[in-house]
């Protein structure tokens, strides 16, 4: 895979605000990269300064081996979907699709098998002249895609464009984007403040927060290795505490000593542990077991997730647990119910502040 | 970041319309402000004219005189037109549609024609001359009747739109709270109407105390402010002393606008998406009350109006009271005859047409071109300050720059040319916030979806923009023809033999003495009004439909 669109060091300022701090990375051409944070984080910003809608402070773009960083964006490379649809409410479907098609003098007939083309892709033929206030939120988003990709752009950038949909139809979407972009290879770029669909549909996340990259990688490694306390909190449930060194494979929280199977810097001072890897125990005897009385039960459909309140050896903490229904049912766990917990060392991932 | 094509031609635009309104607005202003400060001869000579003003008290006195008839009719024009509002928007009465039509009516008439409807009822051969005990029609209490009638429906349409954003969720939870109705009023209905209620309030404020039609018809010996300019220039011809009673007169106009725009701006932070309607409760004894209350108020409004059709339809009043059309023979009186009716359809078509192009434009590059923000604010500014200009000082103003043998632009004096650009540039300001507004509620992101397919911006303006803008587009049309019907204050100084108005006409024939016939003249303005609106209307309703499919939910 080659490199198709690079950002070096960007920076934006809003006056005092810096909205973009030293903003660096790459993506590879037909790549489906999300830019993933809460909002505030820059995340939409950054999309911006990449479409040409704002320019950056300092910093630079290329895209396609072709620095871009000062042209406006009608002479830039891509097409864009944005979260409220923006389709013309005037024009039909077909006109909304052919808008980008005119042009060059392009013949009719040529125009109208594009567009014919792109409503078999998204599923659409039968509304080719409906007007966007007949459609449903689901089929004007795929409208705007189709109209987005009508005149084959380099790069897609999707601005939260699944936000103003139902879940159900969300997650419907989800999947179909996601095929059309590995079926097309249109190398895109997707903002979004939901962590469950950067994580369905991304081939790479990258993580940001107050205006900083915090992590980049695929799904799996940001959510089963996070490096910082915010990536672990951010993506998924989390269970985060302070910690301290003890030796090359032993670490200290609230005066317990637990084993750990991590790389164990001196300067340890958070570590994470997911509420699935924390697994209940029967025996007592061991370094990473601790007794605790469960507080709540939330009941999420397939998992119920306990609130345990666990005995450190200094003081209480609380540790989230993710049970199996069924296991909850069979062992009668009820609200104050005691427990042994087991906080296993190949669980415990040491993070930064 | 380069500039693309498009970034030069918006730049290329916002420049052309920023000098058209440095040209219409600004340099006029200009001209008139320092003319205040100069001789006879031309010569500075610092503040001596508004000295020589000042010890004048005769013209001092004028203040009082506006003062005290501007802030009376605001203090009874916004009473009345709040309870009217009340009862269209709270109240289940039969008849709202024909009750809010005929409070219109002012709006389609000359200021001055209501001056004239009152000599008919109370003046010295009036009908009801009985009524006023003695007391003269000539003088504040016909300025003040007449000026209410005039500014009625202006207010009403502020308080109107303010009293039906109030949200029906609190009045829901008034309800659920066993509020009281009087309680409601005080802390729901008052609270969401206050900001509309002040505003309309400055409205009617600038609204008389710029107005000139009304005490020059009917204010007898009763000097204001707007008179004293017109005295000055046509009786007089003093010059400087009509641009310092312009710079007297727009000193409180500035103010009220200033308070105006601030008030407006708290009004639309109460407008959240979210607001739900609400829908009155019915209450028969409550309907009954407004019901008579509209009635009455719509009897005074038809009454005036009617006197003015009754009176340009007699003879010879109050001798020979056999209808005859006589009194539409205007080619046989003073003030142009019927040419001027001619010249004012032309003036108010060319006003229409032109002043929608450029007030439609100018709002277009203000809300929706990219970069260049110093150049949009300034345009912003600009298109708004007419507003705070008396028309008659800006026809001053006009004189003033347009006549100066320097000015390479000397040739469009005593034009057709020049009537349209002043009438355009007087009613700059509210035709473009009705445009703003309708561009604001259209999606930003419009814009950026066209230059990513690579668009130039003059087609999605053409094939997106205007279109979904045509209502207010017709709107701002409409609104720019009817009232280059009626204004008499902006085009006074300027008409010349060759272009005499209507309206105008309206003046002058008053003037001479000719009052019926200025009534026949009044009543040719309102047919004409009211025959565009209904054309308008069913216009809107019929054709514009058609353009409008995509509206709709289903196909």
């Amino acid at each position: 895979m080659e490199k198709y669109l690079s950002v070096k060091k960007v920076n934006k300022h809003f006056g005092k605000f810096q909205a973009l701090k030293d903003v660096n990375f790459d993506v590879q051409e037909g790549e489906f990269v999300c830019i993933l944070g809460p909002s505030g984080c820059g995340k939409t910003t950054l999309l911006r300064v990449i479409a040409g809608l704002e320019s950056q402070s300092e910093g630079e773009i290329n895209q396609n081996n072709k620095n871009i960083s000062q042209l406006p964006p009608d002479q830039r490379d891509f097409g864009i979907v944005f979260q409220s649809y923006a389709l013309f409410p005037n024009l039909t479907v077909k006109n909304n699709i052919s808008f980008g098609l005119k042009t060059r003098k392009q013949n009719k007939d040529v125009i109208d098998r594009r567009v014919d083309e792109l409503l078999n892709l998204v599923g659409l033929s039968d509304h080719i002249n409906k007007y966007s206030a007949q459609l449903s939120g689901g089929e004007q988003q795929r409208v705007a895609l189709a109209r987005a990709l009508a005149p084959s752009p380099g790069l897609l950038l999707l601005d939260e464009p699944l936000s103003a949909l139902d879940a159900k139809v969300r997650q419907h979407l989800r999947l179909e984007i996601k095929n059309l972009q590995r079926k097309l290879g249109v190398t895109t770029i997707m903002v979004t403040h939901d962590q469950e669909e950067a994580l369905t549909m991304a081939d790479r996340i990258i993580l940001m927060n107050k205006g900083v990259i915090e992590q980049e990688g695929s799904p799996q490694d940001i959510y089963s290795k996070p490096t910082t306390a915010f990536s672990a909190n951010f993506i998924g449930t989390t269970n985060l505490f302070k910690a301290n060194k003890i030796s090359s494979n032993s670490i200290e929280i609230h005066g317990s000593i637990l084993e750990c199977n991590d790389d164990i810097k001196d300067d340890v001072s958070t570590v994470t542990i997911r509420p699935e890897d924390v697994k209940i125990s029967n025996s007592e005897n061991n370094q990473n077991i601790f007794t605790g009385t469960v507080k709540e039960l939330e009941f999420l459909g397939s998992n119920i997730r306990g609130h345990i309140e666990v005995n450190f050896k200094s003081q209480t903490d609380i540790v989230i647990c993710n049970f199996a229904s069924e296991y909850i049912q069979n062992h009668n766990i009820q609200k104050d119910t005691s427990i042994n917990i087991s906080l296993q060392p190949h669980a415990i991932k040491i993070v930064k502040d | 970041m380069k500039k693309s094509r498009d970034d030069y031609l918006t730049l290329f635009f916002i420049s052309i319309i920023g000098f058209y309104i440095f040209i219409a607005l600004a340099f006029p202003m200009y001209a008139i402000l320092s003319k205040s400060f100069e001789n006879k001869d031309g010569a500075f000579i610092g503040f001596e004219n508004y000295q020589s003003y000042f010890e004048n008290s005769s013209l001092v006195y004028s203040i009082y005189n506006s003062l005290f008839i501007s802030i009376v009719t605001m203090v009874i024009t916004i009473s009345l037109a709040f309870v009217f509002a009340y009862a269209l928007t709270k109240s289940r009465m039969a008849g709202k549609g024909v009750f809010r039509s005929i409070a219109m009516i002012p709006i389609l008439v000359p200021s001055l024609l209501s001056g004239i409807s009152l000599i008919y009822l109370f003046g010295k051969q009036g009908i009801f001359r009985e009524l006023l005990m003695g007391y003269e029609i000539y003088g504040p209490i016909g300025i003040i009747i007449a000026e209410v009638f005039y500014t009625f429906p202006h207010a009403l349409l502020i308080i109107v739109t303010a009293l039906s954003i109030g949200d029906a969720r609190l009045y829901e939870a008034a309800k659920v709270l066993r509020s009281k109705s009087i309680r409601t009023f005080f802390t729901v209905t008052l609270p969401s109407a206050k900001y509309g209620v002040i505003s309309a309030a400055f409205v009617v404020f600038t609204l008389v105390i710029t107005d000139f039609g009304i005490p020059k018809v009917i204010g007898g010996n009763y000097n204001v402010l707007a008179v004293d300019v017109y005295k000055q220039v046509i009786g007089q011809q003093n010059f400087e002393m009509g641009a310092v009673v312009s710079m007297v007169l727009v000193f409180p106009a500035l103010i009220a606008f200033a308070v105006d725009r601030i008030v407006q701006r708290k009004q639309v932070a109460i407008l959240t998406s979210r607001s739900v309607v609400h829908e009155p409760n019915e209450s028969k004894t409550f309907d009954r009350v407004m019901f008579g209350y509209c009635s009455a108020i719509s009897v005074l409004i038809l009454t005036i109006l009617g006197m003015c059709f009754y009176a340009s339809l007699v003879t010879f009043w109050p001798y020979n009271l056999t209808l005859s059309l006589k009194n539409y023979q205007f080619d046989l009186m003073d003030g142009g005859g019927w040419d001027s009716y001619y010249n004012s359809i032309r003036m108010a078509c060319y006003t229409a047409f032109f002043g929608t192009i450029v007030v439609f434009a100018g709002a277009y590059f203000v809300e929706k071109s990219r970069g260049l923000k110093t150049g949009r604010s300034i345009l912003h500014l600009l298109s708004m300050m007419p507003m705070a200009i008396p028309g008659l000082v800006l026809g001053l103003a006009y004189i003033f720059f347009f006549n100066h043998p320097d000015n390479p632009l000397n040739f469009l004096y005593g034009t057709m040319a020049i009537l349209v650009i002043c009438t355009i540039t007087h009613f700059y300001t509210v035709s473009h916030l009705t445009a703003l507004t309708s561009l604001k509620q259209i999606d930003n992101e419009f814009e950026h979806v066209s230059s990513s397919l690579k668009q130039p911006f003059y087609k999605t303006l053409f094939r997106v923009t205007v279109p979904i803008s045509l209502p207010a587009i017709f709107e701002i049309g409409i609104y720019f023809f009817v009232n280059a019907m009626t204004t008499v204050s902006a085009v006074v100084f300027l008409y010349s033999s060759k272009t005499t108005l209507a309206s105008v006409a309206v003046l002058n024939m008053d003037d001479a003495g000719d009052i019926a016939p200025a009534a026949a003249m009044g009543m040719m303005i309102f047919y004409t009004n009211a025959a565009v609106r209904i054309v308008y209307v069913i216009a809107t309703k019929k054709i514009l439909v058609r353009f409008q499919n995509w509206r709709k939910k289903t196909s």
